[in-house]
């Protein structure tokens, strides 16, 4: 099996010096097949740990999967919730998947080919391996976009996160902000109203004369619709149905920022807040599998703990606070709540862990992610604009890590310095 | 000291020849060796208390300050009576994972070196070799050397010379010839050549296995029979579980990515990561103020191995080390 995978790849290797772009493309993939035969030099360590980059990345992207599959069916359950069709969780569950994937697969598609696309490019021209750091940043931006996002925007965003935040500061392991984060915030002030307010949240909706409607369905809505019929199953139809009465779209936010937690509760249970059965980013939602995907990490040693840890507390630390303060409705809600509204979870497992612009040292980490639980809250509470925090807040901090590292590296030449000057004295 | 016997004293910062008008501040000896299949010292000494005694009787009369031993509180084996017995050193008990045998970790939890300062180190073999000077009044340059490692049929302790020949050593003891013959071990020692000789200051003869395959999808394999500290492979669940050791790099090399791994594994009061991205930025304030003088290139070695990023810390650190040493 090996030798035959080997033969092949040596039968396809293109000309180095005739095609770099081709070369650095092949050699991708090859070293994704087989990890490379290369030995450790004569001097310096001679056995090597098991571990590398690729894996560290795969890994982040396995403790993801739970939140892409959940996502994938919330889009639909969503969708189908809003027109007050199948409102069981269960009830047309093949409607549901198809409809997910339908929106995710293009997501997932265009920033990965977009994404990737420019690192292969890059590699080549410096004349270095592919490195892995989009994998993650490709899989991470699918999950923290509306569902609805037109491709355009998305391949716009990936390219000024990639180019802008990444390439330009040196590639993957150099970038100071975080690239998934950078694509979104590119979108949220370019085109703010593809990513904010009530509207964008649930997928497939129009608003025709004041009043949401299911979109016409498209071609690949209406492929599957004839694969359904041979089993008998239920269609999709042609679309156009309107909403049910009293549909608002909004996010959990959205009501808290107005009313408070009454106002969230009154159209959302906690339990579905908690299980994710709401409308928000494609993987931010569901709580349950987020938690998997962060013990999962931390427990192999992937994601500092200190990070998650340490933001927890800071976010429940201002939650607290702002409770005792309680001058508006947003400021009232339960700290404890504060955890299963928005992506705060989603932001702290996968997002301000990042380990290239989190802060490096461990005592760092501990501040940063205290920090960043603070701001984000903050945030959350004060932002008339849009409630939510963590995009901005990770970002900020993301800016202010290397100067958090500053100061511990700093106090530790300091102790050295006077450590030296107390052995000279004496 | 005209008998050849000063080359057998190191000095630290930097690991090199100690310098003869120096007087060193203090003089560290390690009596236990953490490294992979590293020799027991305690072997080593048995028999040779007087010569042990006598050598560290000598460096006292060197040193303005004190000859401190650093012995084996891991609890697998008490350390020999020789070094319990010692007089005239201050003694401590270290306890923990590898790289806690190193003289530079024991030093930086005794009296951490300080930039103005020079201390010597020395082996337990060296300081036997010195004190046999006084005792027997002879330059006894004979060494216990461990051949060790899985490739060979026979792993065993033998009596020999400083720079012994190691094709006589290993003499048809190798299982094949798909191998790597290292002078020390497999963390800090150098490739030699099948030829050639054992280095001055090794007391082990590593051999493993060249890895020079390819690995289909070797990134995702859940549990392998490499060794790892990442909890990403099921290893760690049957820490005693046997790994096959070879030189493969498991892996490209890539920029610095993953943080914290180092410090988890140097157990000093030190951020590798910052020192040895200082040093490839050539920032001296940072260099000597993040602490290169406590530190030789077999206390980085652990690190150097478990590195995600596949970087050569040795050879940086080494590269730093020579910087600061020229610029003086």
């Amino acid at each position: 099996m090996k030798d035959q995978i080997l033969k092949f790849f040596k039968k396809i290797e293109p000309d180095k010096q005739k095609s770099p772009f081709m070369h650095t493309l092949y050699d991708g993939f090859f070293t994704f097949a087989l990890v490379p035969n290369s030995v450790t030099k004569g001097k310096g360590v001679h056995l090597r740990d098991g571990m590398d980059l690729k894996r560290t990345m795969t890994m982040v992207v396995i403790a993801l999967l739970a939140c892409f599959l959940v996502g994938t069916y919330n889009i639909g359950h969503q969708h189908f919730l809003a027109l007050g069709q199948y409102t069981g969780l269960m009830e047309g569950w093949h409607l549901k998947l198809v409809h997910g994937l339908i929106k995710l697969v293009p997501i997932y598609a265009v920033a990965m080919i977009v994404g990737l696309g420019i690192e292969f490019f890059y590699a080549s021209k410096k004349g270095h391996g592919i490195e892995e750091g989009f994998l993650v940043s490709g899989a991470l931006i699918p999950l923290i976009m509306p569902p609805d996002i037109p491709l355009w925007i998305l391949a716009f965003s990936v390219v000024f996160a990639v180019i802008i935040g990444k390439e330009a500061f040196g590639g993957t392991g150099m970038n100071v902000l975080n690239v998934a984060l950078l694509s979104r915030v590119f979108i949220f002030f370019a085109y703010p109203t593809f990513i904010s307010g009530d509207e964008v949240w649930v997928s497939g909706l129009e608003k025709i004369d004041g009043i949401y409607q299911s979109v016409q369905y498209g071609w690949a809505h209406h492929l599957f619709d004839s694969i359904f019929g041979w089993f008998d199953a239920a269609k999709f139809g042609a679309g156009g149905v309107a909403v049910m009465d009293g549909f608002s779209g909004a996010t959990p936010l959205g009501l808290a920022a107005k009313g408070g937690w009454e106002a969230v509760t009154q159209v959302y249970t906690s339990s579905d807040m908690f299980w994710g059965l709401i409308p928000g980013s494609i993987g931010e939602t569901s709580k349950p599998f987020i938690i998997l995907g962060a013990l999962f990490l931390i427990g192999i040693g992937i994601a500092s703990w200190r990070i998650m840890l340490s933001m927890v507390l800071g976010a429940a630390f201002a939650g607290i606070l702002f409770n005792a303060w309680g001058a508006t409705p947003f400021m009232q809600v339960p700290w404890y709540d504060h955890f299963i509204m928005g992506s705060f979870l989603f932001a702290m497992a996968f997002m301000a862990t990042d380990p290239v612009t989190a802060a490096s040292t461990s005592v760092g980490k501990l501040y940063y992610g205290f920090l960043i639980g603070m701001l984000g809250i903050l945030i959350r509470v004060f932002n008339p604009a849009y409630p939510e925090g963590w995009m901005l807040a990770i970002l900020l901090m993301n800016v202010f890590a290397p100067l958090i590292d500053h100061f511990v590296v700093q106090s530790n030449m300091n102790r050295r310095t006077k450590r030296a000057a107390k052995a000279t004295a004496a | 000291m005209n008998n050849g016997a000063w080359p057998l004293i190191r000095q630290r910062p930097f690991q090199i020849l100690a310098d003869v008008k120096e007087v060193p501040v203090n003089v560290f000896i390690s009596t236990f060796d953490s490294a992979p299949l590293a020799p027991n010292l305690n072997l080593v000494a048995e028999g040779r208390g007087t010569a042990f005694q006598t050598g560290v009787n000598v460096l006292n009369k060197l040193t303005s300050g004190k000859v401190y031993l650093g012995l084996d509180a891991r609890g697998k084996e008490a350390p020999s009576s020789v070094f319990t017995q010692a007089a005239n050193v201050e003694k401590y008990w270290f306890q923990g994972k590898h790289p806690v045998g190193n003289v530079g970790v024991q030093i930086h939890h005794i009296a951490p070196i300080n930039s103005n300062e020079k201390v010597w180190t020395m082996g337990v073999q060296d300081v036997i070799t010195l004190g046999a000077m006084f005792s027997e009044r002879r330059f006894n340059a004979e060494r216990v050397v461990a051949l060790t490692g899985a490739e060979l049929n026979k792993p065993q302790y033998v009596r020999t010379y400083m720079g012994a020949s190691l094709s006589e050593l290993l003499n048809g003891n190798l299982k094949h010839d798909h191998v790597r013959i290292i002078s020390g071990d497999v963390l800090s020692g150098e490739q030699k050549a099948p030829d050639s000789y054992l280095d001055f200051y090794d007391d082990q003869v590593t051999v493993v296995k060249e890895g020079d395959y390819f690995e289909t999808f070797g990134w995702l394999v859940p549990s392998m029979k490499r060794p790892t500290v990442s909890k990403t492979f099921s290893n760690f669940l049957s820490p005693n579980r046997r790994f096959e050791a070879d030189t493969n790099t498991h892996g490209e090399k890539r920029a610095f990515v993953v943080t914290g791994q180092y410090e988890d594994l140097l157990p000093m009061d030190i951020y590798p990561q910052h020192l040895m991205k200082a040093i490839l930025v050539n920032d001296f304030e940072k260099i000597e103020g993040l602490g290169i003088y406590e530190l030789v290139e077999e206390d980085v070695a652990l690190c150097e191995f478990a590195c995600t990023s596949k970087q050569p810390l040795q050879k940086i650190l080494r590269q730093g080390l020579d910087m600061v040493h020229e610029q003086g």
